[in-house]
């Protein structure tokens, strides 16, 4: 049974999980071995595959939404720690005023 | 024969057959096949063929028609590379046994529902690019090339309305005219038709259904009518207004590189371009502009993912400059928001979008737009002038409605300089800094405004929309929005004489400025710069031309005397040249 590791958090950037934040989680995502999905909490949609930019699309995740993410076998750890940096790092923008 | 109104949207007259553009539906049958994995193998040929022909598209469309229609195709083809779509695809045709076409079906149109149940437009969008790609897919399963240009003679192409990757398959030398059954004056299928200069009507009220290839037409474009198998006499009639046409436009077009100077003027009017792509600007140069008065920067962010580079932009602003060949250039800084969305700047859906977070507004949050377009311009003009070719560079804030918003936009401007200078770039020694006036606070303050810059722009089209509160965009009120209204022209008075007191000069960009009873009105009031589709560049310098100074004063300031903008129209259109 591999280990599987997992991180809820909030999207904070304006175009939420969409457009260049999506292509960029996406691409980071792309580079581990492991499983990974994610998951918009608060709805009733399934975890989606994080290698798959439409997948992502279709979650809908918009600005200050919460989404898990569960990374599952080889290089679990460090995915799951990349793509939460990304996320906290506003996917490398500072963050808007409001 | 039977005749469509519609809404006018390119002037000229077309006659030939018609050419009706439907975009094909492949009919899709679900059924078990015997041999899978060649019916995979069949798959990942036409989804590879499909690939191939979206790689030409995108060159194509870079060539012609610019980097936001090329983003577009890049978009189509990444969809293709989806691994969680491919993958669905795989085991619906290796396990399930599906056939392809059924296969290609079902998976894309999961993928676009999930999108259609999100609500806002950037989604709808790239559900209607995911069935786009399903039809190209489906299309290479039924191994069809792909059909660019397929009309074999010049038409007049008749389509329900015409999106930015249909127009990218037909051959512009085939086209004689543009009819669409939706759309308005505004629509992408208009802006395209004037580009080219060849007449169009939107808005027609016809049934596709009726109309057959190669039935023989009449499109007037300055009246919106299209007629469909006209008798000999109704041809002969216009072919004869065909000519009529043509000849007055030969005459205006043999003359539309010659400046265009008033009977008793001693200097000529600019009359410049309004463009939004490289191809524009070599249009706005056939048509004899003497400068472009609004370059629209939005095509190089929209319909993509992210930012464009620094260097994108670089290289674009860097081919504009290099037709415009010294012209001056006007280059409106970016102005999304509003109607127009980018999801990757923050914009997003807003209850009044035209009050919102839009143009130079979005300078507090993101100065990092603002400062990277300003590098890119300068850097783009700096590096042509070292090369020893001429550039007239000049740049210009849209909806600007406080003192503040110049300041800061100047402040980041000099911090472009300089970060310019501090790599060793070249920098032009001479830009000039100006705002739209499009906010009527911003005509109001003319007067203040005037010492922080060198020129003023003003924006016809948005200053009626928020002088008369009249969404333009609703049709239900946009009647009212004539740019006629007197509250509008005493604004563009106000706005000229205090740029003139200040030694400024002062541009119309809108609507106004093309449209020919305006002319003498707009001369009247001693505007230094008319600014327009470049298809309309030939008649209005002929009508320049045409009116002295003395007469346009006199004919301003009856225009300016009445209460009703029905009565300012009705006015402008008894006038003839004097």
């Amino acid at each position: 049974m591999p280990e599987t590791f997992n991180a809820t958090l909030t999207v904070r950037h304006a175009a939420g999980l969409h457009a260049r934040p999506a292509a960029q989680f996406v691409k980071l995502a792309g580079r581990f071995p492991c499983k990974i999905t994610v998951r918009k909490l608060n709805s009733d949609k399934p975890p989606a595959n994080a290698k798959s930019p439409l997948s992502v699309l279709t979650l809908g995740v918009n600005q200050g939404d919460a989404i898990e993410l569960v990374t599952e076998g080889e290089q679990a750890e460090e995915a799951l720690a990349a793509l939460v940096a990304l996320i906290e790092s506003n996917f490398g923008e500072p963050a808007a005023a409001h | 024969m039977p005749r469509y109104q519609g809404l006018p949207a390119s002037p000229g007259i077309a006659i030939g057959p018609a050419f009706v553009y439907r975009p094909r539906q492949v009919a899709v049958t679900h059924h078990r096949v015997e041999d899978p994995r060649a019916e995979w193998r069949h798959l990942t040929d036409a989804i590879e063929m499909a690939r191939t022909q979206l790689v030409a598209l995108e060159a194509r469309a870079r060539q012609v028609a610019g980097e936001d229609e090329a983003a577009i195709f890049e978009a189509h083809r990444l969809f293709l590379d989806d691994e969680e779509l491919l993958g669905r695809l795989k085991a619906l045709v290796l396990e399930e046994r599906w056939n392809a076409k059924a296969a290609v079906h079902h998976v894309f149109e999961q993928f676009a529902e999930a999108l259609l149940s999100l609500e806002e437009e950037y989604f709808q969008a790239r559900a209607a690019d995911l069935r786009d790609v399903a039809q190209r897919v489906l299309k290479c399963l039924e191994g069809e090339e792909e059909d660019v240009g397929e009309a074999a003679e010049p038409v007049i192409l008749v389509a329900e309305d015409l999106t930015p990757s249909d127009t990218i398959r037909f051959d512009r030398e085939k086209i004689l005219g543009i009819v669409t059954a939706k759309g308005g004056p505004t629509s992408h299928s208009a802006i395209l038709a004037r580009a080219m200069g060849v007449p169009a009507a939107v808005s027609v009220a016809m049934d596709l259904a009726d109309i057959r290839n190669e039935t023989l037409c009449i499109l007037n474009g300055s009246t919106g009518v299209f007629s469909v198998g006209p008798t000999l006499h109704e041809l002969e009639l216009a072919r004869r207004e065909k000519d009529q046409w043509e000849a007055q436009r030969r005459v205006e077009l043999g003359q539309a590189h010659l400046p265009a100077t008033p009977r008793d003027g001693d200097h000529p009017v600019e009359v410049a371009a309004n463009i939004g792509s490289v191809e524009d600007a070599e249009q706005a140069v056939r048509f004899g502009a003497d400068g472009v008065g609004l370059l629209r920067t939005e095509f190089l962010y929209l319909q993509r993912n992210a930012m464009p580079t620094l260097a994108e932009q670089v290289r674009t602003y860097r081919r504009i400059f290099e037709v415009l060949g010294g012209r001056p250039v006007v280059v409106r800084t970016l102005d999304v928001g509003g109607d127009k969305e980018v999801p990757y700047l923050g914009t997003g859906h807003e209850p009044n979008p035209f009050l919102g977070w839009r143009a130079i507004r979005m300078i507090r949050e993101r100065p990092d737009v603002l400062e990277d377009q300003f590098t890119a311009l300068l850097q783009a003009a700096g590096e042509l002038l070292a090369e020893g070719k001429p550039v007239d560079l000049r740049i210009m804030l849209p909806m600007v409605s406080s003192v503040a918003e110049v300041e800061r936009a100047r402040e980041l401007f000099e911090q472009a300089k300089e970060g310019l200078a501090h790599r060793g770039k070249p920098l032009p020694d001479r830009v000039q800094f100006g705002i739209m006036v499009e906010v009527p606070s911003a005509a109001l303050l003319a007067d203040r405004f005037a010492p922080l810059v060198d020129f003023f722009s003003i924006g016809t089209n948005d200053l009626t929309q928020y002088t008369l509160a009249v969404d333009r965009t609703n049709e239900r009120v946009s009647v009212l929005a004539s740019p006629y209204h007197p509250a509008v022209l005493r604004l563009i008075e106000m706005t000229i004489r205090a740029a003139h007191a200040h030694g400024r000069w002062v541009g119309v960009c809108g609507e106004l400025a093309g449209d020919p009873p305006a002319v003498p009105l707009l001369l009247g009031l001693e505007l230094d710069e008319f600014s327009m589709a470049p298809s309309s560049i030939p008649t209005i310098k002929d009508l320049i031309r045409r009116w002295s100074l003395a007469a346009s004063r006199e004919v301003a300031r009856q225009a300016l005397d009445f209460s009703l903008a029905a009565d300012v129209i009705d006015f402008l259109k008894a006038q003839t040249p004097r």
